[in-house]
């Protein structure tokens, strides 16, 4: 869990984990965000998800919830289960360096 | 560390699209939060479930003081499915699935889906009247020993 890790220079983290400045996100340090998330080999999908996720918040300044990432990411609800078991949206957002994707469904 | 809710189990008892809508939604939202999540259907909330039923869920429209109707006006012939029309193409827009693709979708976040034993036998259904991505007809102390450890919701 986030709280007994030690900061990532540059990044400032709320309290749930979420990037509080989504722009000092790169992507060298998604390993590092991924481990921390409990996802230790991040595969071709993981990472087809994080960048997804990060271009959706880039153009429409949310990110995308579980549902609308199934329906547009090709990649299907199910298997974003299988990526991100502890919730695909929200660790996925986290590893993204993105907002906490708001929505009901 | 703040408490966080690991499992949830919620039943659906009521067999109306604002009976059922809800309990969908949470369990959807909790499985999106990684919470473990088991849907339990019982007496009319079956009809969320039932092949035959599941894509004519109407809402109540009467005895139901929330749609600021005239009582006589809600039991009307055509205006329970008028309203059901109405709800579901805004609920369209909203992007809320019908509740057949909602099923399908929780049974794929990993959600158990049970239905009661009581019921079905009640309703003289069998496990082939159901979608297929009911997992089980259990009773209902299996429904607590699945429960075990979690929340409970009834809805």
């Amino acid at each position: 869990m986030t709280t007994t890790n030690v900061d990532i220079p540059g990044v400032e983290l709320n309290e749930e984990g979420f990037f509080v400045h989504p722009e000092q996100w790169t992507e060298d340090i998604v390993p590092e965000l991924a481990r921390r998330e409990g996802i230790d080999e991040l595969t071709d999908a993981h990472w087809k998800v994080i960048r997804f996720m990060r271009s959706e918040y880039l153009e429409k300044g949310a990110g995308p919830t579980v549902r609308a990432l199934g329906k547009t990411s090709g990649v299907s609800v199910r298997e974003l289960y299988q990526l991100f078991p502890k919730g695909p949206a929200k660790v996925a957002a986290k590893i993204a360096g993105i907002p906490k994707p708001r929505g009901c469904i | 560390m703040k408490e966080t809710i690991e499992k949830v189990s919620i039943i659906i008892s009521k067999g109306s699209l604002e009976g059922i809508y809800p309990g969908l939604i949470m369990a959807n939202g909790a499985r999106a939060e990684g919470i473990e999540v088991n849907l339990f259907f019982t007496f009319f909330g079956l009809d969320a479930i039932y092949a035959k039923r599941h894509e004519h869920i109407k809402l109540a429209t009467v005895g139901n003081p929330g749609l600021h109707f005239a009582t006589w006006a809600g039991g009307l012939p055509g205006v329970s499915s008028l309203m059901t029309h109405y709800m579901e193409r805004k609920m369209g827009t909203l992007d809320i699935p019908s509740i057949p693709d909602f099923m399908e979708m929780i049974y794929e976040t990993g959600a158990g889906i049970y239905a009661c034993k009581a019921s079905v036998d009640l309703f003289g259904l069998e496990k082939n009247d159901l979608i297929p991505e009911v997992q089980d007809i259990i009773t209902v102390g299996e429904f607590y020993e699945k429960a075990a450890g979690g929340e409970i919701i009834f809805t």
